[in-house]
């Protein structure tokens, strides 16, 4: 196959490919012993600190799990309310009044500048201050959603802006308002190309749920932490490499149903109005990194 | 359609969430901790006091720590436990207030004085060093412990550190904001502050080699030194005085001086040692100190 | 307000160690990256399953975990860096780098097939292929989202606050904990520290999009 970078190898170039391989693999496996011998040298590939993950008397896989619960429960509710006032705010933004769009800009170029531990910390202070007190859940969903909102909100706008102009021509020349158009025609459409990109921006809000230490929310890695307190710092290296594979593995799924979903979405002829999105793997469809 | 029916699998999926939680929450309230045995009393209160409110109520929140071994640690049934923990339930039970009235809700450093003021809380019992500053927005009842501040080391002492001046050069561990990292930073200038966010990284640092001494009240570093297997010990030589209050509402004085009275019951009738035998004592291997005496001011 | 000038050293110390973190993290970033997107077009499989090994592993695993492997799991290992700053900064480098990496990829793979084969029927070597056909054209669409990878980073930085480097979130911490009044004004001196980096850079990026959306 032809790519963009070299055509395709003749003779030469693929025994050039395969020498390339062997070393490859050899320096690949290489390093995993090499990573592997020095931790069983310090310990901790001892079996009774992992048997600690995996018995039920200590309870540890309960509060895993439990923690997990959380941490989705935090990020589920995150993301059904940032999807709403991000849809909102991305119509706010391409309104013709400049009395809705201008505060509606800044609002949205606000909440994507601030370090989103920054919004967490500063609902957990503030707002008991100004009189309602707060819970560690509330705090973290509400920093949670003011973030994913402004950034949902570029990325409804750019999928509003990415349908055909034919369709809301004919609108107009049908003789429908604006938010007549918006809610019937434009929305609709914008919705159904960036449902993987939404469903990707879950991953994201799940990752994101980590920043709950700051408020003393119980998601998952905070319990983790938890739990390197109770059983001590021989622990610590065991309790975050299963931390780090539940995130993992929670998040691959979902990335995997956006990809199923950007498949099925392709070929459904409801969108062939609207210009292809970009997929999560790539930073401009979300925008941001964390 | 099928946007509709995404929507409403995600709204079914998040209302699902949102219900199991209280379930986990049950679990816990159930297995309930352990230790010493809450005496439930059948008392009368004044009108119009803070207590006949909350015995009123049968329920009250107690602020205290989750992350200190020993003191108020959070296990992993989701239940606190540790001798702040039980000095709060034996409050509750003198105020006529069932096991499971009682609410444990996390306080940091941070946010004590806040949630007090706020009502957030109805009493901070979290390692909760009394002084001027802080009395000037909150009331202090007891003081219950006396804590100083202290030095870990790795255990055998390499660095041959005995005290805050041998600290001199060498690099420290303390939880930013803190009052210990304070006082190294004032008293001990020479000494190289290398700052987390919660001691038990500390202790992961002085595991690792990469710090030489961790630096708290003595009590959180027992704790510590009790999790950590055999890797660390304790120089044992505290340096500063940190009395151990339980923070309540500014002004409240019929409160702070029933607090007072429950306190110097409990020196006096024995459950004050057997909290600390269940919690404290039990980990770290060490017999009940002597109770300091409470600061009626 | 007096709160911010008497502590201005320190809030001065907080920004600068943000803006290293962020600089030096962004260059390692891009340079990492670069191999690693290399990698992923590379005519060898198992290179190219590294690669996107790597990228998975990072891209689902959240900054803090990283973090905290970088500053404990690496002395496991043997590996333990001189000091917390370096962990810190090779944590923001290894997690942004699988960003930088598929950026770069997307910009590569934007470029037609049939640039690259007409520059090769032309009979120009690798290297004029890459530089003076490929490259120019892929930049094109990488910079906005490298753009937006910077402003992440920047704000991805504040992480480090909880693994012993005293960038702005450090100084916000200490500073609430040392005057418990004037939190308002400590938060906005912080905020305002982290916008003077994110505004403009957002800012920068929108122009340059608008201009790519004008050439196109």
């Amino acid at each position: 196959m032809t790519s963009v970078l070299y055509d395709v190898p003749g003779p030469r170039a693929r025994a050039r490919n395969r020498m390339l391989t062997a070393i490859g693999a050899v320096v690949v496996l290489g390093l995993v012993a090499l990573a592997l011998w020095r931790l069983s040298v310090n310990d901790q590939l001892d079996g009774d600190r992992w048997s600690v993950l995996f018995d039920p008397r200590t309870d540890v896989p309960q509060a895993i799990g439990n923690a997990l619960v959380r941490t989705l429960r935090v990020a589920v509710l995150g993301m059904i309310a940032a999807t709403v006032l991000g849809a909102l705010l991305a119509i706010g933004r391409l309104s013709d009044r400049a009395w809705v769009r201008r505060p509606v800009t800044v609002v949205v170029e606000f909440f994507r500048a601030v370090p989103l531990l920054l919004l967490i910390l500063f609902s957990f202070i503030f707002l008991p201050a100004l009189g309602t007190p707060i819970s560690p859940f509330a705090a973290l969903l509400l920093g949670l959603v003011l973030y994913n909102m402004a950034v949902l909100a570029e990325i409804f706008r750019s999928g509003i802006l990415s349908v055909d102009r034919g369709q809301w021509e004919s609108a107009y020349a049908l003789g429908m308002s604006k938010s007549q158009v918006m809610t019937t025609v434009l929305l609709p459409q914008a919705v159904r190309r960036m449902l993987p990109v939404l469903i990707a921006q879950l991953v994201v809000l799940l990752k994101d749920t980590s920043l709950g230490y700051i408020v003393t929310y119980s998601e998952l890695l905070r319990t983790s932490r938890g739990l390197v307190e109770f059983f001590g710092n021989t622990y610590s290296f065991q309790f975050y490499v299963a931390a780090a594979i539940v995130y993992i593995a929670v998040n691959v799924l979902i990335s995997s149903i956006a990809r199923l979903v950007e498949r099925r979405t392709r070929k459904n002829r409801k969108v062939k109005a609207t210009a292809p999105v970009a997929l999560p793997d790539t930073p401009t469809a979300t925008g941001q990194a964390v | 359609m099928r946007i509709t029916r995404y929507a409403a699998a995600l709204a079914a999926a998040g209302v699902v969430l949102a219900g199991c939680s209280s379930e986990a929450g049950d679990q816990a309230e159930d297995s309930a901790a352990d230790a010493s045995a809450a005496v439930e009393t059948d008392v009368e209160f004044e009108a119009g006091t803070t207590m006949a409110e909350l015995n009123e109520a049968g329920t009250i929140t107690i602020g205290t720590k989750f992350d200190q071994p020993g003191f108020g640690l959070l296990n992993p049934s989701q239940v606190p436990e540790g001798f702040d923990v039980e000095i709060g339930k034996l409050i509750a039970a003198k105020l006529g207030i069932p096991e499971d009235g009682v609410e444990f809700v996390e306080t940091v450093s941070a946010n004590r004085e806040a949630f007090i003021q706020n009502g957030q809380v109805d009493l901070v019992v979290a390692t909760y060093t009394i002084n001027d500053k802080r009395k000037e927005v909150v009331d202090f009842a007891g003081p219950y412990y006396s804590a100083g501040q202290d030095i870990m080391v790795a255990a055998g002492n390499p660095e041959g550190i005995e005290g805050p001046e041998d600290l001199a050069g060498k690099n420290v561990c303390s939880v930013e904001g803190s009052t210990p990292a304070e006082n190294i930073r004032t008293s001990y200038p020479e000494a190289t502050l290398t700052l987390f966010d919660v001691y038990s990284k500390c202790a992961d640092a002085l595991a690792n080699g990469q710090v030489d001494a961790v630096t708290t009240d003595n009590v959180i570093l027992t704790g510590l030194v009790a999790n950590g297997g055999d890797a660390f010990e304790l120089v044992g030589n505290p340096f500063t005085e940190e009395p151990y209050g339980i923070g309540l509402p500014k002004g409240d004085t019929e409160f702070r001086n029933f607090i007072n009275d429950v306190l110097e019951e409990s020196y006096e009738d024995g459950s004050w040692a057997d909290a600390w035998d269940a919690t404290a004592g039990d980990i770290t291997g060490t017999e009940a100190p002597e109770p300091p005496a409470v600061d009626r001011y | 307000m007096s709160v911010l000038i008497d502590n201005l050293p320190l809030l001065l110390r907080g920004f600068w160690m943000t803006l290293v973190l962020s600089v030096l993290g962004a260059l390692g970033a891009v340079v990492l990256g670069t191999l690693l997107a290399a990698l992923r077009v590379s005519p060898s499989a198992p290179l190219r399953g590294l690669g996107y090994l790597y990228v998975e592993l990072l891209r689902n695993t959240p900054l803090t975990v990283v973090f905290f492997f970088m500053a404990f799991g690496l002395p496991q290992l043997d590996l333990a860096l001189p000091n917390f700053f370096l962990s810190g900064l090779l944590a923001l480098v290894l997690y942004t780098s699988a960003f930088v990496c598929e950026a770069i990829r997307s910009g590569i793979n934007a470029v037609p097939p049939g640039q690259a084969e007409a520059a090769r029927a032309l009979g120009m070597p690798f290297g004029q292929v890459i530089g003076q056909v490929v490259l120019p054209q892929a930049v094109r669409t990488v910079i906005p989202p490298l753009g937006n990878v910077w402003i992440a980073l920047v704000k991805n930085s504040s992480i480090a606050s909880a693994f012993a480097v005293t960038e702005l979130t450090a100084v916000l911490t200490r500073l609430s904990n040392q005057t418990a009044g004037a939190l308002v004004a400590i938060g906005a001196g912080v905020t305002i520290g982290y916008l003077i980096i994110t505004l403009p850079s957002g800012y920068v990026v929108s122009r340059f999009e608008r201009r790519l959306a004008v050439l196109r």
